[in-house]
């Protein structure tokens, strides 16, 4: 038996501690979380401010669960970690002794550097309490700002406009998430959001938030001035390490953990947002702050804990799922950003420009990655494809396979085009 | 001024005059419509006797219900103080049981020919016995005494409860007056009229917005979060059920405002059923084009409410009444046993084996489709290609429901309560169906020692009525749009086990996209904790599940597909998430 401690109840934390109990119900398994007592699903935070759910909703299990798991939760703040002492101190004092340590610390909002973030109005969106500031923030607001063109920005986007507040973002690049999507996508979802009544300033960037206690207006790098009573900081996130910044766990901007997700500290573990590997499969970053990988690295930790023979961290296939406004999306295996249509992929958008589909491919035409914007492709799918390499003219030929639109919708044809 | 606000104010000014009909209607009874009503001259006679102060005035439905109960009431004590046992009468039977005990001789002699058979078919057991003292033996008297009047006098010369409430609603209808039954028309525009006008335009209004999942504020706005609104609705519904089922001698005048279509529909005066049928059509059409609005980029959802728009109009509505207009029987094509829980009952067997070709074509149709359809659609669609394609039931949860369904409970414990309660529905269902058709081919009331009537009539009442409609739809605003269907309905138990054992239909879980966001929980009308299923990878197999497919629809990821395929291997987890 084991003591094992989590800190962190966000999805890679609680997979982690869901998967031991599954392996053993031998140890000791302890949850250690300042933002809530029970696991939510953070992804759900934008439908509660929406009016879409009520926060109860976005807890994945009823409370009795963890009862049932024996897997003590405690809300608390882990003010320090002593290593050698393997113990944990926590913000009130008492103290927490360990055996097996995960952290599952998660990430935090990535600052903005100019002068005005201490403004009240100027918030950025991460946790349950940045959603409760953003409920105290908001009732009044006519005009809104949002800096950052990723997904929490605009998720921040929707949620605002939900409320009838004004909506402008602010994006450095001159493109929507185009360090991420190949320019016709970009345009593509840019198009979507600004359908959707939302003003969207490319390549520019805030200098200075300005107000009397209160924000009144941002300053752009173009020397205009936006009025608006609220401003939503979402420039990315970065792995939330304070905590084991002067502890013997290294760290460089995440903490670094070998391909068994283990830090330099034997029995310490570090899983999801702020996890940095070391060594990174090929064609991965080191630091993916995604769901996916937070659940993928939970259920690797916990097996490498319970086995004896430790079994590398392989996250599969990249794949990872968006909704911006109404427009979903969906993206599988490698499309470079850098893609461009007839030179490594096929890209398809139907007459409206409301739908696209890429498929990318290396010099042999094998498939690579695809990314689909408003319509559903079957996972199972699109892995196997990838995986295998099948060629551009299979996959076309076969999209039926992939599709995974609702009963009645059409089906997508490509064997004429 | 935002147009919102005219329809808003056109639905609360419709619904308000309809609310007011009732109160400027009123009754002014006469001799000639107790003459209509009541075949019987005895009868008629005697209930005119007690009801000529009223005769020519004007009279409110609740206090006419009042007068008409008493005086039936008082018709039924003359009766049983003429026709019953009397005292003294009593005193000397009771007297002669002290002594050497009853016998058939001693009955003759003592009372008329009537009453001495009737106590000899009653009392027989009494003969021959001889009592202690006098008090027994008049309590013994008295108790039959009391049930000769409740099963063979009043039934035959007075006023037993069926008769009294048929008699309340004719008379109550037939003496209507008011500006609503002489104009009808007009009333219907000023009630139903501005409601549905004001209702289409709300509907309307949403194409403002970009098509897309659309329940912004739902769980702040006062009606569809348990507020105040909510609960306004919810007693409204839950009145109206109980007045429908119960006393529908009090909406005479909301009945006669649905006269003009009725009259050319069927050809007769509306009755309670019909008022309700058109409501209920009414509620299905408006608020299933909201829904065909509200969900126009999802082509799953737009057919399918077509769909039970269609049945609810056609099959439910229109067509049983065509079929009496050609002196055929009433019947609902798309209602199936054991949810239609009286197609086995002796009266309606009767009326189809009545009715010809057709009529023989009808019984075969309803059980075919209960022994074979059920399970032969349901073993290739799942049970939606019912509950939510061709019901009224489901078709009335998917339209006016729809706003309500965020309100299911999800609990593990809600789930555990839905199980006990909707089986136990089922074979209440069939136990009560076996003893109907025991009764019908054996002559016998009595099976198994239980009174097949009581069993069909407690089953009407207390499943049929007060689950189905008074908790099924009342409490759409607090628990959610599929109450009965959920924890009642024993054809959805039935067809979800089917479902649940043998079925091709799932709800497929796309690899391992799920961000358990909660949507699908939140937004699945039958209480299914959904996520539960897709954040572990593995397919929705569920006997409840009555494939609506909103939580595909509302699904930010794309995760959920409803689907038909090979049945194997159905549950497995799909590999993606361990």
């Amino acid at each position: 038996m084991s003591n094992i401690v989590i800190i962190g109840n966000g999805i890679a934390g609680i997979t982690a501690a869901r998967h031991i109990r599954q392996y053993s119900r031998e140890h000791r398994i302890t949850v250690i979380s300042a933002e809530s007592k029970y696991f939510f699903s953070r992804t759900a935070l934008m439908y509660v401010y929406m009016g879409h759910m009520k926060f109860t909703h976005t807890q994945p299990y009823e409370n009795h669960y963890w009862r049932q798991q024996d897997i003590n939760l405690i809300q608390a703040r882990v003010s320090g970690i002593d290593t050698a002492g393997k113990q944990l101190t926590l913000a009130n004092g008492s103290s927490l002794p360990y055996d097996t340590l995960i952290l599952a610390l998660g990430s935090k909002p990535r600052p903005l550097p100019v002068a005005g973030t201490d403004l009240a109005g100027v918030q950025s969106l991460y946790s349950k309490q940045d959603l409760e500031l953003m409920e105290a923030n908001t009732p009044g607001v006519r005009q809104a700002v949002v800096t950052g063109g990723g997904l929490i920005g605009v998720e921040m986007a929707e949620m605002l406009h939900s409320r009838g507040i004004e909506v402008s973002m602010v994006v450095r690049e001159d493109g929507f998430w185009n360090i991420v999507l190949p320019k016709e996508e970009s345009d593509l979802v840019g198009r979507h959001i600004e359908s959707r009544g939302v003003k969207l300033l490319l390549s520019k960037n805030i200098t200075a938030i300005r107000g009397q206690g209160r924000v009144q207006e941002v300053a752009l790098d173009d020397g205009s001035t936006l009025p608006c009573q609220f401003v939503g900081i979402t420039i990315g996130v970065i792995p939330n390490i304070d905590l084991v910044k002067d502890s013997p766990i290294e760290v460089n901007r995440g903490i670094l953990v070998d391909e068994y997700l283990q830090t330099n500290i034997p029995g310490i573990y570090a899983i999801g947002d702020c996890a940095e590997l070391r060594q990174p499969p090929a064609g991965r970053r080191a630091i993916e702050p995604v769901w996916y990988t937070g659940r993928l690295m939970g259920e690797a930790a916990a097996y490498n804990i319970c086995h004896d023979q430790p079994q590398p961290y392989d996250p599969g296939i990249w794949f990872n799922s968006a909704k911006f406004f109404d427009l979903e999306y969906q993206t599988y295996g490698l499309v470079p950003a850098s893609a461009r249509t007839g030179a490594d992929s096929f890209y398809w958008q139907d007459d409206k420009g409301e739908r696209a589909l890429r498929l990318a491919y290396n010099d042999q035409q094998q498939l690579t990655g695809i990314n689909s914007l408003g319509i559903r492709l079957r996972h199972e799918v699109a892995d196997r494809w990838i995986r295998e390499g099948v060629s551009l003219e299979y996959a076309l030929a076969h999209f039926n396979e992939l599709q995974f639109d609702p009963e009645f919708y059409p089906l997508l044809n490509f064997t004429t085009a | 001024m935002h147009k919102q606000y005219i329809y808003i104010t056109l639905i609360i000014t419709g619904f308000a005059v309809f609310l007011a009909v009732p109160f400027i209607s009123y009754h002014r009874l006469s001799s000639e419509h107790i003459r209509q009503t009541i075949e019987d001259p005895d009868r008629q006679e005697l209930l005119t006797e007690e009801l000529t102060s009223l005769f020519d005035k004007p009279i409110g439905s609740w206090q006419l219900a009042g007068e008409l109960g008493a005086a039936m009431t008082r018709v039924n004590l003359r009766v049983a103080q003429s026709n019953g046992l009397h005292d003294d009468e009593i005193e000397a039977l009771a007297g002669i049981m002290t002594t050497s005990g009853l016998s058939k001789t001693y009955l003759d002699s003592l009372l008329d020919k009537d009453k001495a058979a009737l106590v000899d078919s009653y009392g027989n057991w009494l003969y021959g016995k001889v009592y202690d003292n006098v008090d027994e033996a008049r309590q013994q008297l008295e108790a039959l005494n009391h049930n000769l009047i409740q099963y063979e006098i009043l039934p035959k010369q007075g006023f037993d409860r069926y008769r009294q409430k048929a008699i309340k609603y004719s008379l109550a209808r037939a003496s209507l007056q008011g500006p609503a039954s002489s104009n009808p028309l007009l009333w219907d525009l000023l009630s139903f009229g501005l409601v549905i006008l004001g209702a289409l335009g709300l509907s309307l209004q949403m194409l403002q917005e970009p098509p897309g999942i659309k329940n912004n504020g739902i769980f702040r706005h006062p009606a569809t979060s348990r507020k105040w609104l909510g609960i306004i609705i919810g007693t409204f519904l839950i009145t109206f059920y109980i007045i429908l089922y119960f006393y529908p001698e009090l909406m005479t005048a909301w009945i006669s405002l649905a006269d003009p279509l009725s009259k050319a529909l069927s050809g007769n005066q509306a009755g309670p059923f019909f008022l309700y049928g058109f409501l209920y059509t009414l509620s299905v059409l408006v608020m299933g084009v909201r829904m065909l609005i509200k969900y126009r980029f999802n082509r799953y959802q737009v057919v399918r409410t077509l769909s039970v728009m269609f049945f609810q109009t056609a099959f439910a509505f229109i067509i049983p009444e065509i079929l009496v207009r050609l002196n055929q029987p009433y019947f609902d094509f798309k209602n199936i046993w054991p949810l239609d829980y009286d197609f086995f009952f002796d009266f309606e067997i009767n009326k189809l084996l009545a009715s010809g070709r057709l009529g023989i074509f009808m019984l075969g149709w309803g059980i075919m489709l209960s022994f074979i359809g059920v399970p032969l659609f349901t073993y290739f669609y799942g049970k939606r290609w019912y509950c939510s394609w061709v019901c009224g039931c489901g078709g009335l949860a998917e339209t006016l429901g729809d706003p309500f369904r965020q309100l299911s409970d999800k609990s593990t414990r809600a789930w555990k309560i839905e199980q006990g309660l909707i089986y136990s529905v089922l074979a209440f269902a069939v136990v009560m169906t076996i003893g109907v058709l025991y009764t019908y081919f054996t002559g016998q009331a009595m099976w198994l020692g239980i009174n097949t009537y009581t069993l069909r009539e407690i089953y009407g009442a207390l499943i049929g009525a007060v689950f189905a409609g008074v908790v099924g739809t009342g409490f759409y605003p607090l628990m959610g749009n599929r109450i009965w269907c959920r924890f009642g309905c024993p054809l959805a138990a039935y067809m979800g086990i089917i479902q649940r054992f043998k079925s091709r239909f799932r709800i497929t879980t796309n690899g391992g996209q799920c961000i358990s966001c909660g949507n699908c929980s939140t937004y699945c009308e039958m209480g299914i904790d959904v996520r539960a299923y897709a954040q572990k990878g593995e397919n929705i197999v569920r006997a409840s599940c009555v494939g609506c497919g909103i939580c595909a629809a509302v699904c930010p990821r794309g995760v959920l597909k409803l689907e038909n395929a090979d049945p194997h291997n159905r549950s497995q987890p799909n590999g993606f998430i361990k």
